[in-house]
This record gives C-alpha cells, sequence and structure tokens, in this order.
C-alpha cells in the first residue's frame, strides 16, 4: 500500500544521527520530506506525539525467520534474512520469493547464501541472487572451513560490492560443542569448545578481507579476543563491521546451569568477562550492529536436552528494549542506540532508511522510552515464545509504527 | 589448597522427610553432606540383608518401578532391577535405546507414557546431559537418575562412597577427612567423575584428577580439584586410586593415539601403584579395560581392589534410593502426605 495522504508527526523527540531533538517529521509519497521544525500543510494527517521518541524503523540484520507480529511488536521494518531457510536461499528463485514476502508493511532484505546448500564448498549463483534482490551474501549458521573457497568468494563479493556476511566460530574446535570451555560447561557436563575458536574465525575471515578488499561483516562477535582483533583492524582501515545480539550482552553462560534450552544459542553464551568485553566494544564503537537473530523454535526443538535442543532465540519483541537497557546504564547515547539498529544495518544493506533524513524511507517507530513490561514467553507476538528474557523487566515499547508512511496496523 | 568442610557426626540426621528433602534423586550437586551421610547409613542395613541366605524384603511391595535405560546398559540396569526386586517391588525395564525412541517418538512423550502408567518410582539414564532433570519435570513420581550424558551418576559416586567407607573400616579408620583420592581417566567424558568429585569432597576427601589433556575438561580445578597430566605425579601418597574406563572409541586416534600408548602413560600397573600409600584402595567403575588402564594383577590384588565390593554395594545404595525415595507415597510416618520444607522438594 502506498501512502495517499500526506503525514505529519508533530511534537515528538526526534532521534537524529546528530543526536535527539525537539520537532516534526513530514512523510510524502513514503519518504521522509522535512525534519525538524515542520508545520502541517493543508490535507496533512497529522500525528501528535506528546513528546514520545521518534525513531527510525529498526532494520533487524539476520533473522532467521519472517514473523511480521514479532517483528511489528519490535518496531522493526526491515530485516535482513539469513540463507538457513528450507530450502536455502542458495538459487534466485527462492531469494527473489523472500525478497516480496513482507510486502507491503514489512521489507525483507534477502541475505544469499554463499555456497550450494551453505554447504561450503560450492559457491553459489551470487551475481543472479543479487539481481533477484539478495542484499548480501551469508555463510548461515556455519563457518566456511575451506580458506581456499572462502577467499575466492570474499574476491567474487568485492567484485560485486556485496558485504560478506560470516558465522565466526572454527568448525574444527566447535564441533558439536553447545556451550563454551570453562566452569559451567564443566560441571553441567555439556559438550563445549574454547572461546578462541571465534577469535581464530575472526583472524582469518579478516586475514581473507585485507587481501581480498571485501566488505567483511562479523554477524556476531562475543569475545574480548575476537573483539581486539576487530578493533585491530578497523584502526588499520579493513573494510570490517561487526554485530552482536542481546544475549551476549546481558547474559552469561550462567544462564545455561538447570540445563536451559532457551539459553542454548550459537555461538554460545560465554563468561562474564567476555559479556563485559562486549559491552565495551558497544561504548567504544568496535561494534556497530545489534541484531535480534530472532529464530523462533517451538517445544519440539527446545523441549528437549540440551544439546539436543535447536540453539537459536525469539529476540525480535525484546531487542529494542534490550539495547535501550544499555542507554539507561549510559553505555551508549540514544542516537548511538540507533545507529546500532537502524543507521548502520541499513548502510551494509545499501538501503536508503535506517535514519531521520530528507529523502530517506520514511519507516518510522515511536517509542514510549520508559514505558515498563515485563517479557513473557506464554504470551509473546512471536511464533514461539523462546527467549532467554523470560519473565524480566524491561523498558521501552513501540506505541506506533509506519512502513513507508503509512501505519502499521496489527 | 581450599579448605574442606567439617564431616557433620554421621548417625544423626532431622526427624522424618528432613533427613531428605528431596522428590528425586538427579544430581550429588544438588545434596548437602547430611544428605549423603544419610543414604550411605541407610544402604547399611541392606548391605546387611543381603549377605543373608534370604535376601528379601516387602518394604515396596505394591509398588511399580520402571528402568528406563535410553542408553545401552547392562550392569546398573541389572544393579537396579535386583534392589528394586530385593525390596519386593514390581520392576519392569524399558530398554527405550531399541524401542519407541527410534520411532521417533520424543523424550517427553516417552516420559508422560511411563507416567500414565502410575510407576511409583523411573530410574532413568540416558545419553544427554540435563536429560533425567528434563523428564523429572513431567512426571509425578520420584525420579533417580542413574546417568545423565557427561553430567551425573549420582548412586555410582553413593555406592563408591559406601565402599570406601568399608574400606577404611577394614583399615581402622573411621572417616574421610582429609583422604587422598585419585581420580585417573577420561575426566571429561565422564559423569563418574563429577559425580564422585563432588561426594568425596562434601564428605570431606581431598581430590586429584588425572588424564592427558585432551581428556581433561576445562577449568575443572573451579570444582576444587588438583589436575594432573603425569600419573606417578598424581599417584604419590595416593590413600584411594579410582580408575575410569576408557572408550574404545576414545582410543582410536581422535584424543588418545592407542591403546597401547594410553597404557604406557595412564596404566596402573604394580610398579606405579608403589607410588602409592602402602595401603591404598584401587577401584573402577566397570566395566575394565583390562591391560589398558588397569593391569589384571592390580585389579584382582586382594585386600588392595575393592571391585566387586563396590558392585555389592552398588545394590545396596540403590536399595536405599529407592526406599527413602517412596517413603512419601507410602505414608512412612513422618514422611506422609505433607511436606516436611515445601520449598525444598527439588
Amino acid at each position: 500500500m502506498k501512502q495517499a495522504r500526506p503525514l505529519i508527526i508533530t511534537g515528538a523527540r526526534l532521534v537524529l544521527p546528530s543526536g535527539v531533538t525537539p520537532g516534526a517529521l513530514r512523510s510524502v509519497g513514503g519518504v521522509i520530506d522535512a525534519v525538524g521544525d515542520v508545520q502541517p500543510q493543508d490535507g496533512d494527517e497529522i500525528h501528535d506525539a506528546r513528546g514520545a521518541l521518534l525513531a527510525p524503523g529498526l532494520v533487524d540484520f539476520g533473522v532467521f525467520a519472517v514473523d511480521k507480529p514479532a517483528f511489528h511488536f519490535g518496531g522493526i521494518t526491515r530485516a535482513a534474512l539469513m540463507p538457513d531457510q528450507s530450502p536455502a536461499l542458495d538459487h534466485p528463485a527462492p531469494v527473489r520469493f523472500a525478497a516480496l514476502s513482507g510486502k507491503p508493511d514489512f521489507w525483507v532484505h534477502p541475505l544469499a547464501a554463499a555456497t550450494v546448500g551453505l554447504a561450503g564448498t560450492h559457491l553459489a549463483e551470487i551475481a543472479l541472487m543479487r539481481d533477484a534482490g539478495a542484499r548480501g551474501i551469508a555463510t548461515g549458521r556455519r563457518w566456511i572451513a575451506d580458506s581456499g573457497v572462502m577467499m575466492r568468494l570474499m574476491r567474487y563479493a568485492a567484485m560485486l560490492d556485496l558485504v560478506v556476511v560470516t558465522h565466526a566460530e572454527d568448525g574444527g574446535l566447535a564441533g558439536t560443542a553447545v556451550a563454551t570451555a570453562g566452569d559451567i560447561a564443566t560441571r553441567l557436563g555439556l559438550p563445549s569448545a574454547p572461546v578462541e575458536a571465534e577469535a581464530l574465525a575472526v583472524a582469518r575471515d579478516i586475514a581473507l578481507a585485507e587481501i581480498t578488499g571485501a566488505r567483511l561483516h562479523l554477524r556476531q562477535v562475543t569475545t574480548a579476543g575476537a573483539l581486539k582483533l576487530v578493533r585491530a583492524a578497523k584502526a588499520r582501515g579493513v573494510a570490517v563491521t561487526a554485530g552482536v545480539t542481546p544475549a551476549h550482552f546481558m547474559l552469561s553462560d550462567l544462564a545455561l546451569v538447570e540445563f536451559r534450552t532457551f539459553a542454548r544459542l550459537s555461538p554460545p553464551l560465554r563468561c562474564e568477562a567476555d559479556r563485559q568485553a562486549v559491552i565495551a566494544a558497544l561504548a567504544d564503537g568496535t561494534i556497530d550492529v545489534v541484531s535480534s537473530g530472532h529464530d523462533p523454535r517451538g517445544p519440539e526443538d527446545k523441549r528437549l536436552p540440551f544439546a539436543d535442543a535447536a540453539p537459536g532465540m525469539a529476540g525480535a519483541e525484546t531487542l529494542l528494549a534490550m539495547v535501550l537497557t544499555l542507554v539507561r546504564d549510559g553505555v551508549i547515547g540514544l542516537e548511538r542506540a540507533f545507529d546500532l539498529l537502524a543507521r548502520n544495518p541499513a548502510r551494509l544493506l545499501g538501503v536508503d532508511a535506517g535514519e531521520l533524513r530528507v529523502g530517506a524511507e520514511a519507516d518510522l517507530a515511536l517509542i514510549d522510552q520508559d514505558r515498563p513490561w515485563v517479557v513473557d514467553s506464554a504470551r509473546m507476538a512471536a511464533t514461539a515464545g523462546n527467549t532467554p528474557f523470560d519473565r524480566q523487566p524491561v523498558q521501552g515499547r513501540v506505541t506506533a509504527l509506519w512502513k513507508g508512511g503509512v501505519e502499521v496496523d496489527d | 589448597m581450599t579448605s574442606l568442610p567439617p564431616t557433620p557426626p554421621a548417625g544423626r540426621y532431622p526427624a522424618g522427610a528432613l533427613a531428605f528433602p528431596h522428590r528425586d534423586l538427579l544430581a550429588i550437586g544438588q545434596l548437602q553432606t547430611h544428605e549423603i551421610l544419610y543414604l550411605l547409613d541407610e544402604a547399611e542395613q541392606w548391605v546387611a540383608l543381603n549377605r543373608q541366605a534370604s535376601k528379601h524384603s516387602n518394604a515396596l511391595a505394591g509398588l511399580t518401578i520402571i528402568n528406563a535405560f535410553f542408553e545401552n546398559s547392562t550392569r546398573t540396569l541389572l544393579s537396579f532391577e535386583i534392589a528394586g526386586k530385593r525390596l519386593g517391588a514390581d520392576v519392569v525395564n524399558m530398554h527405550a535405546a531399541q524401542s519407541s525412541v527410534k520411532k521417533g517418538e520424543t523424550l517427553i512423550d516417552t516420559a508422560m507414557t511411563l507416567n500414565a502408567m502410575r510407576a511409583d518410582a523411573i530410574v532413568i539414564r540416558h545419553g544427554s546431559s540435563g536429560a533425567v532433570r528434563l523428564i523429572s519435570n513431567k512426571v509425578d513420581c520420584p525420579v533417580l537418575n542413574a546417568g545423565d550424558g557427561q553430567h551425573e551418576h549420582p548412586t555410582q559416586a553413593l555406592l563408591d562412597a559406601l565402599a570406601i567407607r568399608h574400606a577404611l573400616r577394614a583399615r581402622g579408620r573411621n572417616e574421610f577427612n582429609g583422604l587422598r583420592v585419585t581420580i585417573c581417566g577420561d575426566i571429561l567424558h565422564s559423569r563418574v567423575a563429577r559425580s564422585n568429585i563432588l561426594c568425596l569432597q562434601a564428605l570431606g576427601a581431598v581430590v586429584r584428577v588425572c588424564a592427558p589433556p585432551a581428556l581433561m575438561p576445562a577449568e575443572i580445578e573451579m570444582m576444587g580439584v588438583e589436575p594432573f597430566h603425569d600419573f606417578d605425579a598424581a599417584l604419590d601418597g595416593a590413600e584411594v586410586v579410582m580408575m575410569l574406563r576408557l572408550q574404545n572409541e576414545r582410543m582410536d586416534g581422535q584424543f588418545i593415539p592407542s591403546p597401547r600408548e594410553y597404557r604406557h602413560l595412564y596404566g596402573l600397573t604394580v610398579e606405579r601403584l608403589g607410588r602409592a600409600a602402602s595401603d591404598v584402595i584401587v577401584m573402577h567403575p566397570g566395566p575394565m579395560n583390562r591391560g589398558v588402564e588397569i593391569d589384571s594383577n592390580v585389579a584382582d590384588l586382594p585386600g588392595t581392589s575393592i571391585i566387586t565390593d563396590q558392585v555389592e554395594m552398588g545394590v545396596a545404595i540403590r536399595m536405599a534410593c529407592l526406599d527413602v525415595l517412596t517413603r512419601r507415597a507410602r505414608g512412612v510416618d513422618g514422611w506422609g502426605e505433607k511436606q516436611a520444607r515445601p520449598g525444598d522438594w527439588v
């Protein structure tokens, strides 16, 4: 549905890249027409924000399911879809289908599978998938072990100017691990991998990015050692960005005790020192993106012994509230929060959205920043309630959402 | 050296269900020291009974016990079956490893099926850590963990403690305080090691663990044990040596180059045993790889090896656990309907 009538949102606190300022925003034809000191014109639909926060709709970089009710609850208007679908997004047809699957009120940006069947051996038809709507290339849930394949992939990606999204866990070390090696995994008797599995993979992928000139996005960087490598690479001018999900700055592997499968994630939860390192990296700019990793899983995948359960969490609904805890704790400012949630991921995807700027798509979220609520896994908008934050009191809730200037109503 | 908790005097326990306020036996890690001692003391009567010509009690007459083994087992299953039968219960074995699980039934569905059959206790072995706890949340009766993945095997640790206690008494000693115990073998994959570490430490022993690096869990020292890679050093002055079985599939080059090489570094030989205390106790949870982790002339040393005593104590401990955990259902005085401390039922 195209925006029919100009919309003006007045009395808002606008989250601009430069900071938060009071003002109004006008959207015409689905595009932001004016921001700041704007007056309504005849025929405008007027929405009074009453002092609420007006932010760009969230751009969720790296989700595993298209789950509109959960995304809309969380203020998410676009998501980059991981290629780990059934069948995998390793062919132009499923990519084209996925790219249209959320419209009109939610836009899906598919990430093309790097290799056929995500098996890590043969390059997929990446250019065809780009022209079918893919906005990046991803290795999926797995790491590509063969460095030769990885280098050829990144050369190809550099030529096509597509970002390469990797899962940074050395496959040989990770093996069948479901936890990070350490005190907790040892006590619980869970198969575990040393924390260095991540740094090893990050080091290789950064080296290949330097050789090939490809843009590298490490979807989740969760350990102190790997974050140090990313920080150093950025200082050298390597085109590398890093992401994380709230689980790795909110939780440590203590959440695994009692074998809670909602805390079974990939990569696994880390020790407290790594959690603190992630928070520090969010504060100093080493981490560019916070995404939900949204992967709703029902009891058939989760009500199992820990090591047999599928990894993943339903994260779309809690993404904003968890990042706002960083703002309340003084780790980051509000404008940086929305850099992490919208502006940076939009840039990685090369889409004209993710910030309140004239000419950008009018994807808008009105947010009551302080509104308290309690996460309840039994009553979620998502198709499954596998949240590791069950029963946690949080603050910050989306009160209205527009996609391309049209209010989302569900 | 970590400070050790003092062993409380045995034989004095809270009244009734307060002595053991748990519905299930899932892990040594959830027991207090006096609760461990209570189970050991309770087992003594069954040790005595089992040594008589007529080994029968009617304590559990009319009760149904299901042994649900999702992993192959001969000894533990047999031990639980004998324990239940000697107490007069109706014992049914379910070899889940080759049954409905293969047909795709989920663990939860199997558990709910067992529950619907109104078992009075369910004994479970499963290959995944935490699986027994998961089942216990879905059934109404007491659940006994007979081994879950690489997590815990509580009745093994209890029977080992009972066997050590008997051997210590034969040596004129009465307690575990300061007892130097060396556990050697595949610590990484061993639920026996984890349960024994927790149990022996609770009783006051000082525990060393010995394994090659590939079979040593990360940060095991956080459990209060001293890790060794050098078996000779680990044996130095040991009063109890507990050898663990090394699975054949771990000796094919993935973890250990060969059985021969493993024996070279970690086989318990008579010569090596000379480094331990003169009245050392040698143990093995079985089944043994003779000539690999333990030589036959050590395994069969009379007075030193208590490997067959372990098997004997196993039946008594399992009788004690089944007896104690079913007291509430049987309405034993002081264990009745009302929960003693509701918050403590785990």
